[in-house]
Order: C-alpha cells, then structure tokens, then sequence
C-alpha cells in the first residue's frame, strides 16, 4: 500500500507559509521559497499528528528540497551557486513554476 | 514571527561557543531515560519536542539542553497523568531531606 | 548516604544522585525518575544499559565507515545508496527505533554541512551524542544563513569555486557527511585512515586531518 508521491526529483515546488498552533517541522526561514525536489526520502509518519499523541496517519511522503540561498536569505554571505537542502513533507509544498 | 525553537537564520553574529563540557551524570541519565520512555511507547520524540516548543521563550532562551529535556519531562508526565507536579515535588523535598 | 531506606517506606534506587549542590532540574530529573521507576514504567537496569548502549558510540565509529569508503569505492557507492546495509556490512547494527540514516559525499565541487535549526538531530546511532556547539542556539541560527562563516571559525575556508551545501535536519533524517579523502593519504591503511577523520569532518564544520608526513627513514 505505497502510498503515492506528487512530487518527483526535479520538480519546482514552493513552501507554503503558515504558522499553525501545533507542532510542526517547517522553518519559517524557508516559508514561501521555490526550489528543487532532489530526493524522495521515502513516507513517514505525520510529525504534526505524532506530536499530540496521534498515530500519524496519514503517513506522509517527505522530500530533501534544494534552495539557492541567495533566493532564501536577503542578504546571504556565500556564492550565488551555495545552496541549502530541506526535509520537508509532502503537505507543505505547492507546485511551483519550472 | 518564528517560534523560540525556529532558529534558523535568527540575527546574531554570536561566535559558535566551541568549549564542550563533559555531561554530567543527571544529564546522562535524563538522555537515557528519554530515550527508554521512547523504546517503550511512553512518549514520543515528536511529543518531547512539542513539549520543549512549548516552553515559555526566555525559559527556553535560559535553560541548558538537559533542562529543557527535564522540564519536557516533567511536562509531558503530568499530561500523560502518569505523574502530578506535587508527587514530584514530595519526592525531591524527600530525597533532599534524605540526603542530610 | 545512600545506604539507608529512610523512615518514608519508599525504595532508594542506587546511581541516583541526590546529593547536595545539585541545580533544581538535576533533582527534579533524579525525582521523576525515581517515580517512574517506582510507578513500574522503567527499570533502573534499562536506564543503565542504555547509558552503556549510547556511551558504546563513538566518532571513532563513523571514522571507521568513512576510512572503508576511502579505501574501497564500491562499498562508498553502497554506503552512499544504502546506508544502514552497508553499516551492516561493518558489523553495525541500526535498531528499527533509530532515524533513518542518509550519507552525503563531499566532492572538488560541493561540501556540505549538516545543522538542526529546530532542535539538535544528529545521527546519534553513528556518531555518539552531540557536541555541545552543535546543539546551542548560535550555530542552529548561523549554520543556514552564513555556512561559510561558521566553517571559517572552525578554521577551515572553503573556496569560493566549491559549492556549499546546507542540509538542515528537519525531519525523520539523519545525515553523516562522508569527507574527502585528504590528497596525501596514499598507501595508507584503513585504520591510518580512520584516525584522520575527525568528527568535526563528519558533521561538515571542518576537513579531516592531513596525514603526518612519514617518518624519516633509519
């Protein structure tokens, strides 16, 4: 019962932005940014719904997303080629154009 | 606004503290009996989280590692009803008066 | 002092320090745990041998790893595909409750370095506990916003030709960064090998050491 991915490597997808009362694992510094699936991480069980005593279902497929951190950070310190990977799942992210 | 535990990108130009202190035998004890409470489906990773989340910012900001992990504890047990903050207080005024 | 059982009727359990000079939260930690152990939820015995079991971690465990894919190139590729099967491979085994492990290569072209913004996960299974700077507030606020600051301070300055690579630890992965193999640690033995990889290598702040220039002859 594989539970079916949206998204495949190499798919723009941008964070949505949110700040919900329970726990959640989305940093805020990366809320609303476009970047790259690179990797399927494989389906976990839902941290939103662990957290309170919940059986995490339903499991979620998590993503490593690439981001250039010259788009993330306004005034970033690095080369306009750095990058910075995210495990983020399926649920925070929207399509985004290529 | 992030949340206190949100870190990323938070403005400080604070040097990373590199000295690394050997734990001490009350921390060792909380990481394994987090970590046992864990094995046996007591609590849950995602649950001591919430809980550290949970703590007031400048209890967060002031306390060590090891205490926010006892605080969550704590936190967490009395949710739970498995312990109440007043059991728990007996047994440390108990243990302190023993150890006189 | 820790001999007697009181007038309280209750039960001491040995290794729990009470003793004086303790802050509030190391006696509040050592009065929770002995009302859990007393409620019959843990034993003593079990917090005992997972101390034992965390302790048995190491650097020098994911120096080991790292020194084999140094010296054999198919087991990197495997280790790089698989890693929790290759770490069986070395005896390791990773208990179902761990995280699931990921390793990433450092190349000519990209390194990487590995932070929790929102807590501290680390590949504890491998690597033994966190240091200190790892868990603490500067380096989960500076690791993602200025790497190369960071790593600068850790002594080592990247190039600007060399991509930098962040992987914050958000979720349900544990990574270990596989260095690069320093260049002048030909002829060298696995174990030569593993003594060059520092922990530090492994989480991406630093680069292992470079080998000890041989010994002049007698």
């Amino acid at each position: 019962m594989a539970q079916s991915a949206k998204y495949r490597t190499g798919d723009r997808v941008r964070v949505r932005v949110g700040a919900p009362p329970h726990h959640f694992r989305t940093p805020s510094y990366i809320q609303g940014k476009t970047g790259q699936v690179v990797a399927l991480c494989g389906v976990f069980p839902n941290p939103e719904s662990l957290a309170h005593g919940g059986s995490g279902v339903p499991r979620q497929p998590l993503y490593r997303v690439e981001f250039f951190q010259t788009q993330v950070w306004g005034r970033y310190r690095g080369t306009q080629w750095d990058k910075i990977l995210v495990d983020i799942y399926e649920y925070w992210l929207d399509p985004a154009e290529a | 606004m992030p949340k206190v535990h949100d870190r990323g990108g938070w403005p400080t130009d604070e040097p990373i503290e590199r000295g690394e202190h050997e734990l001490a035998d009350w921390e060792r004890r909380v990481d394994s009996l987090h970590m046992v409470l864990g094995e046996k489906g007591v609590r849950s990773t995602d649950e001591m989280r919430r809980a550290i989340e949970n703590l007031e910012p400048c209890v967060y900001e002031s306390l060590s590692y090891y205490e926010r992990w006892t605080a969550a504890l704590e936190y967490l047990m009395i949710e739970k009803g498995i312990l109440t903050a007043e059991e728990i207080d007996r047994k440390m005024a108990d243990l302190a008066s023993a150890s006189h | 002092m820790r001999d007697d059982h009181g007038g309280h009727g209750h039960v001491r359990h040995p290794g729990i320090a009470t003793g004086e000079g303790l802050g509030y939260y190391a006696r509040r930690a050592a009065a929770i745990e002995e009302l859990l152990v007393e409620k019959g939820i843990c034993k003593p015995e079990e917090i005992r041998r997972k101390t034992d079991e965390v302790e048995a971690r190491s650097p020098a465990d994911g120096a080991r790893v790292v020194a084999r894919a140094w010296a054999d190139s198919e087991f990197k590729a495997r280790l790089l595909a698989d890693p929790e099967a290759a770490l069986m491979e070395l005896g390791y085994t990773v208990p179902e409750t761990t995280p699931q492990l990921a390793v990433v290569e450092n190349t000519a072209q990209v390194h990487h370095l590995v932070v929790c913004t929102l807590c501290s996960c680390y590949p504890r299974a491998l690597l033994g506990r966190p240091p200190d700077w790892y868990k603490s507030l500067a380096y989960r606020s500076r690791a993602v916003v200025d790497p190369r600051g960071v790593m600068r301070e850790f002594g080592l300055e990247v190039d600007p030709s060399v991509e930098v690579r962040v992987l914050d630890s958000t979720a349900d992965l544990r990574y270990l960064v596989l260095p690069r193999r320093p260049e002048s640690a030909e002829g060298l033995t696995e174990a030569e090998l593993a003594r060059l990889v520092t922990r530090d290598s492994m989480i991406g702040v630093s680069n292992p050491r470079a080998p000890q220039p041989a010994a002049a002859a007698d």
